[in-house]
């Protein structure tokens, strides 16, 4: 007898259904991130143990209202329901409705119950339903619509036995039809059942209505699909309306017989005092502000204790690693590239845990939809959407997540417009840069004996980098003609008290998240790195030592000095030092020489690595050193041989500044933009774009000051 | 419905884009539903509205394909 698979159970459901809550409830902590096949939508999945002792798969598939999907993410819904022969085809279907209101619920689930596999109901909320006075006769219910009905309260986990207990018994493909296909219709839809063995008519159906939906099936068989389709002047959505009019009055009758006791009609008295104040035309905008004010201290000030500790430990592993490896290449690579490229990945994890503790906080408790709604018509007129908010406050933390979280917009262009603007909202990774080069630069002093002239520096570098963001936006907006139209049909949730435990589940699944994805590319690219800048033509690496030592025989160096001498001899004949001297031509006009060249190439793929890379060519970085203050004395000692003047005149420090606040330097938002948009046409053309702004600002910024 | 104020109610009668109307009517928005008018934004855009026991948010240009009987 072959295995016994485990049993797939898929969770479906309308957004603010409580479908997360009652997903982590039954998984815990045993969920993981996974992708479906093919496509870059996240799989949720985690195991449940089931009362018989055997475990099931749940799947926690994204939140819809109706199984014509509107967005990338809810097409993966239909893309799972439609396809019933492959390895990925749900067992059971679990679908979630907000038992307080239960029309738009139903809705969704007469269409599942349509596609034909065994289904459950679950009623969600069923305390809010009490307190409401509402009751439901859950047999008449479940008899009317051919699926077992399980009551439940998500928030604190009651009705999860009873559940669990239907979810090991057999549940049975459900035999009625909620939807009678229309005369016209049958005669299409039987021919796709017979050339394609399609298990049932609604399924058919559905293979004619979603031709984008059809990915799992192979090229000959969408054709056939796609000849029934053209041959029966069948166009996709052409019945669509009718359906839902046609399902709707269903529901309603349904409704109607199995309501024990009829809400009354407090929509009419609908006034929020809350959304009086939250989307009012002053304090809206004030508290929404103060708002963004408080995220942004909270990543600067609370990250930075955890983030000096990540830093100071792997500083320390790699220095244990040097001497305690045999020294060798193989030793090096690990201690000066590996550990350092790791650590820069996950130094990152405290600003993007806050960062998303306070997104998720702002989403569970229903405020997230009030900014949308606040900000909408403003983001529009940069061919924006105010579902771009959440994206752009995600990109001061990182492009990465920010990126990822744009696929809830449904509308291609405004997505596109989105991902493509992101990266150019300052991230964290360019404040070590900004840092740095400020100091050098600004005067430590005090403006108008009250505001700190480097703070303001830094502010309005941060300002640049928004204003930027929205005029390409705006010039984008001119440029990319589609005739899709944009829309905002979107629900405003009540407001919550948010449930702490989906809080945390979110900070843990983001977080994840974001070190796998960055954390494949800045490792590779870190290890390509430190072969470029440890490697070079001929023996003058192996040379380096007995080179400085003949140079600077007169010079009296201490044994670091020296050390520092050699280290930064090794880096100029590295390939890194020699593709630094042979751009040099290019960025000569913004004022740079060679070794920031080199440091340019450096942190192409990740531009924190400009700090690293200055302190070895000013030969004042081995790991255990950093001590910002010598390097930047360091660098403020560097002499421009044709000026005579000091190298970071304020001129270079600030082509330099503007360079890094428009330019991409980042390889793992590169490789997030093709995973989103699947090619490569958008990431190069944001690659580009990026680039000739920062050369031709920095170019415009040094020619003017100099 | 675009012309409605806040606080105002009124019966769904029909809409004017076919490709909107679908999407309108899976959120609840059907034939016959009542609606209300709830308030604005701040800059006049979108709209919030009640219907079938949800609140919707929409922009002027999408609740002018709504027609309201009242």
């Amino acid at each position: 007898m072959a295995p016994n698979p485990r049993t797939k159970i898929a969770l479906v459901g309308n957004p603010n259904s409580g479908k997360s809550s009652l997903f982590n409830h039954l998984t815990g902590l045993n969920q993981k991130i996974g992708n479906f096949p093919g496509v870059t939508v996240d799989k949720r999945s985690g195991l449940c143990t089931m009362p018989d002792g055997s475990a099931a798969e749940i799947i926690d598939l994204p939140g819809i209202y109706s199984i014509y999907p509107r967005s990338l993410d809810e097409r993966i819904v239909s893309e799972v329901l439609l396809d019933h022969h492959s390895p990925n085809t749900p067992d059971k279907i679990v679908v979630v409705a907000d038992a307080t209101n239960l029309k738009r619920g139903l809705l969704l689930l007469t269409q599942i119950i349509d596609v034909g596999l065994p289904t459950i109901l679950v009623l969600n909320m069923m305390d809010l339903v009490a307190k409401a006075g509402i009751s439901y006769d859950f047999n008449t219910l479940s008899r009317k619509l051919g699926v077992p009905v399980v009551p439940i309260n998500a928030r604190n986990g009651v009705g999860l036995e009873e559940l669990k207990k239907q979810l090991s018994h057999h549940v049975p493909a459900p035999e009625k039809s909620v939807f009678q296909i229309w005369h016209d219709a049958k005669a299409p839809v039987k021919e796709v059942r017979n050339l394609l063995e399609v298990d049932n008519d609604y399924e058919a159906y559905l293979f004619l209505e979603q031709p984008q939906s059809l990915t799992f099936l192979p090229k000959e068989k969408k054709n056939i699909v796609d000849e029934i389709r053209e041959r029966y002047q069948f166009f996709p959505g052409k019945f669509q309306g009718a359906e839902t009019i046609q399902r709707y009055s269903f529901i309603q009758d349904l409704l109607n017989d199995v309501t024990l006791k009829s809400t009354d009609h407090s929509w009419k008295k609908y006034s929020n005092q809350i959304d009086r104040i939250l989307t009012h035309k002053v304090w809206g905008y004030l508290i929404f502000f103060g708002l963004l004010f408080l995220i942004f201290q909270a990543i600067f000030a609370w990250a930075e204790l955890p983030m000096d500790f990540i830093d100071a430990q792997f500083a320390n592993l790699s220095k244990y690693l040097k001497t305690a490896l045999p020294e060798g290449p193989l030793s090096r690579l690990l201690a000066e590239g590996v550990v350092p490229g790791l650590g820069g990945i996950v130094i990152f994890v405290p600003q993007i845990a806050i960062l998303f503790a306070f997104i998720s906080i702002l989403e569970e408790s229903g405020y997230m939809a009030r900014v949308v709604f606040l900000m909408d018509k403003i983001m529009r007129k940069f061919g924006l959407n105010g579902k771009s908010v959440v994206p752009l406050m995600s990109g001061v933390a990182c492009a990465i997540p920010a990126i990822m979280a744009t696929r809830t917009i449904d509308n291609w262009k405004e997505r596109t417009i989105t991902i493509l603007v992101t990266p150019l909202i300052s991230c964290s990774a360019r404040l070590p840069i900004f840092t740095i080069l400020i100091a050098l630069i600004v005067p430590d002093e005090k403006a108008l004996g009250f505001f700190n002239l480097q703070g303001l520096a830094l502010m309005g570098l941060y300002v640049l980098g928004f204003v930027a963001a929205m005029v390409s936006a705006w010039i984008m907006k001119l440029l990319i003609q589609v005739k899709e139209r944009s829309y905002l049909i979107m629900e405003m949730p009540p407001y919550r008290i948010p449930k702490w435990s989906n809080v945390g589940y979110t900070i843990i699944e983001k977080t994840k998240a974001f070190v796998f994805e960055a954390g494949k590319v800045i490792l590779a690219i870190a290890i390509i790195l430190w072969v470029l800048a440890s490697y070079g033509p001929g023996d003058a690496i192996q040379n380096a030592r007995q080179h400085v030592l003949e140079e600077s025989k007169n010079m009296r160096l201490t044994k670091q000095g020296l050390e520092d001498r050699i280290a930064a001899y090794k880096l100029e004949h590295s390939y890194a030092g020699i593709i630094g001297k042979a751009i040099e031509p290019a960025i000569r006009p913004l004022g740079y020489d060679w070794k920031i060249g080199i440091a340019l190439i450096t942190s192409f793929a990740a531009r924190e690595v400009f700090v690293g890379t200055m302190a070895t060519i000013y030969s004042i970085g081995s790991v255990d050193d950093d001590d910002d203050a010598t390097i930047k004395s360091r660098m403020r000692e560097e002499v421009n041989p044709e000026t005579g003047g000091p190298r970071f005149s304020p001129a270079v420090g600030l082509s330099l500044l503007v360079f890094y606040t428009f330019a991409m330097q980042c390889m793992s938002t590169i490789a997030v933009v093709y995973r989103e948009t699947k090619g490569w046409k958008w990431p190069l053309i944001q690659l580009a774009y990026m680039t000739i702004l920062a050369y031709l600002s920095a170019l415009i910024v040094f020619q003017t000051l100099s | 419905m675009a012309e409605m104020k806040p606080g105002e109610v009124g019966i769904v009668s029909g809409f004017t884009d076919e490709h909107l109307s679908v999407k309108l009517m899976e959120m609840g928005c059907l034939p016959g539903a009542a609606v209300r008018f709830n308030f604005k934004a701040p800059l006049g855009d979108p709209i919030c509205i009640s219907v079938s026991g949800y609140e919707l948010s929409l922009r002027v240009e999408e609740a002018a394909t709504i027609s309201i009987l009242n």
